[in-house]
């Protein structure tokens, strides 16, 4: 039993040891290596040359062509104006109404469970499917939002706000807005559940209103989950092409086209992969300033605090 | 109270109002879409177009190749997920910290810009227009978070547990057969529901890899009826109503496990 291993067992037994886990994390590894990494350096290898599908003769080395014809893009510039601001009013709308929804579920009453689940339903829609939904409501034809709209003044007449250019952009945000309430208020839900009722109790002990209570003792309590949701969801959102695709396709005249959809527009109608690679180049550089940026705002703030 | 129960009223109408539209439509006779208006609910209602969508289209065969891709997706996800976060959960190793940081980053990188190059890669590897290529791109993208999400299932039960069936004689593989794997199994089918929701829902890459009708995926099949056949849309939206069926028995599958998903994969969409 207590007889001492002899050297090259022990050897192989901890060899074994280091190796074991590499068992278990290679083959999602190799499969996520292989479909992501290896395109994402051979796409962004595509800027630097001319790739048409369409163009049997493409294919050669062309330098930082693609990138002064991005330079020179207005189509390009109006995509990157709109996304900030489909990104801006999508996220700020879903987290407001989130947090809302989060307040009015931190508290148990009769039919909560039910009331619950109905509220998220939404977040279990298909976004390809919300897209087609809230299309087919903003068309004058089939959807009740146009007639409403025209009878309480808003437009002069039953007409598709996705057809007209100034406010086209408006009709994605609220289905994305729609689609991700539930995703901002079950996160924050999780994070208000988390604040310790002793807290609250001593506040209105010490004679503390409602509203004072939420400012002093439940957003400096959320303050660090809002920010990071915030934070990831906006690359996420600023990324998510899905419901502008669906629903107007990036028109009329691009006034609803954000970067990642004029990405998949150059690509799937186009077959223009070099230049599609080279805007795609370019958003990610943008991801990354932006993500520094943030870094450095925490690191500062710490220090403030 | 009241004014609490109003407010959640607005949200509750809010979520539900286009779901039922959608359901509304489907069930009114194209010929009264035009004649009565923007009604509650139409005076006639029919199941034609239910019965055109599913006996004379093609949507029961993509909403088969949707099951075959979404389940497929899902099984394969759920294992190698459930072997990193095992790992994750119970080992410490060089190179972790590096290994995890990287499967964050691919939730961040917009996955729209590998479009181009995984079509152009995967054309000589006859992967385009199947579904095989599907799944195969699918796993990849939805193994990351996945994995997160079983690392924190592995987190929930406690080491002891394994550690007495080891010190019992056990050998790791044993204790993590006979003792861990049936305290995770609930994690796994939320894991399994989660990925299942997530390849059901895909839309672009299916769009770019997919090209014939054999081959289309729920989503493809329906986005390109609707450029089709744009009138029609009493089965587009019967069709729709289809669509939403299998994704809303997961979401009830997997809505005691949203909040430990959602922040496991905390930009998950």
């Amino acid at each position: 039993m207590a007889a001492p291993e002899p050297a090259p067992a022990r050897q192989r037994r901890l060899l074994s040891a280091i190796l074991e886990p590499y068992l278990y994390i290679s083959p999602a590894l190799i499969i996520i290596g292989l479909v992501m990494f290896v395109p994402l350096i051979v796409g962004l290898s595509y800027a630097y040359r001319e790739i048409q599908l369409l163009n049997p003769f493409s294919g050669g080395f062309v330098g930082l062509a693609n990138f002064a014809q991005l330079y020179g893009d207005t189509r390009f510039w109006r995509a990157l104006s709109n996304t900030a601001w489909w990104t801006f009013a999508s996220v700020s709308l879903q987290f407001f109404f989130g947090l809302g929804l989060a307040l009015l579920l931190n508290k148990s009453f009769p039919g909560k469970r039910l009331i619950q689940a109905v509220v998220f339903l939404p977040w279990a829609v298909p976004t390809f499917l919300s897209g087609l939904t809230w299309a087919w409501l903003f068309n004058p034809v089939v959807g009740p939002l146009p007639h409403w709209m025209s009878a309480i003044g808003l437009m002069d007449e039953p007409v598709n706000i996705l057809s007209i250019p100034s406010v086209a952009l408006w009709g994605p945000i609220i289905a994305n807005v729609w689609w991700g309430i539930p995703f901002f208020a079950i996160t924050l839900l999780a994070a208000l559940q988390s604040i310790p009722n002793e807290l609250h109790e001593a506040a209105a002990i010490d004679g503390a209103t409602t509203w004072q209570r939420f400012v002093k003792v439940t957003l400096p309590f959320l303050a660090p989950m809002i920010a990071i949701t915030v934070l990831l969801r906006t690359i996420w959102i600023s990324n998510f092409a899905d419901l502008i695709v669906v629903m107007t396709g990036g028109g009329p005249a691009d006034s609803t086209q954000i970067v990642a959809s004029y990405i998949f527009t150059q690509a799937y109608r186009r077959l223009d992969f070099g230049y599609a690679s080279a805007v795609a180049t370019a958003l990610l550089a943008l991801l990354l300033l932006y993500a520094v940026i943030v870094l450095r705002m925490r690191r500062s703030l710490l220090r403030a605090m | 109270m009241v004014g609490h129960y109003g407010a959640l009223a607005l949200y509750v109408l809010f979520a539900l109002f286009p779901l039922y539209w959608l359901l509304k439509i489907s069930v009114t006779p194209n010929s009264l879409l035009y004649t009565e208006g923007i009604t509650m609910w139409p005076s006639v209602t029919t199941w034609e177009n239910y019965r055109f969508v599913l006996l004379q289209s093609d949507f029961p065969a993509f909403f088969k190749n949707s099951v075959i891709v979404s389940l497929g997706t899902a099984a394969i996800v759920t294992v190698l997920a459930a072997a990193t976060g095992y790992a994750f959960s119970r080992f410490q190793f060089t190179g972790k910290t590096l290994v995890m940081f990287v499967l964050l980053l691919t939730q961040m990188f917009p996955l729209v810009m590998l479009i181009a190059p995984i079509f152009r890669l995967m054309v000589p590897l006859g992967l385009t227009d199947n579904l095989t290529g599907l799944i195969v791109v699918y796993v990849a993208f939805n193994t990351p978070f996945a994995a997160f999400l079983m690392q924190s299932f592995f987190d929930g039960i406690p080491r002891e547990l394994e550690e007495a069936a080891m010190i019992d004689g056990c050998t790791r593989l044993t204790a993590l057969r006979r003792v861990i794997l049936p305290l995770t199994l609930p994690g796994m089918g939320a894991t399994l529901g989660f990925v299942f929701t997530a390849a059901w829902s895909e839309l672009l890459f299916a769009l770019m890899l997919i090209n014939s009708t054999d081959a289309m995926t729920f989503p493809v099949g329906l986005l390109t009826f609707v450029s089709k056949f744009s009138v029609d849309f009493g089965q587009m939206m019967a069709a729709g109503v289809l669509a939403l069926v299998p994704a809303c028995l997961f979401f009830a599958f997997i809505q005691r496990y949203l909040i430990q998903g959602l922040t496991a994969g905390a930009v998950k969409g």
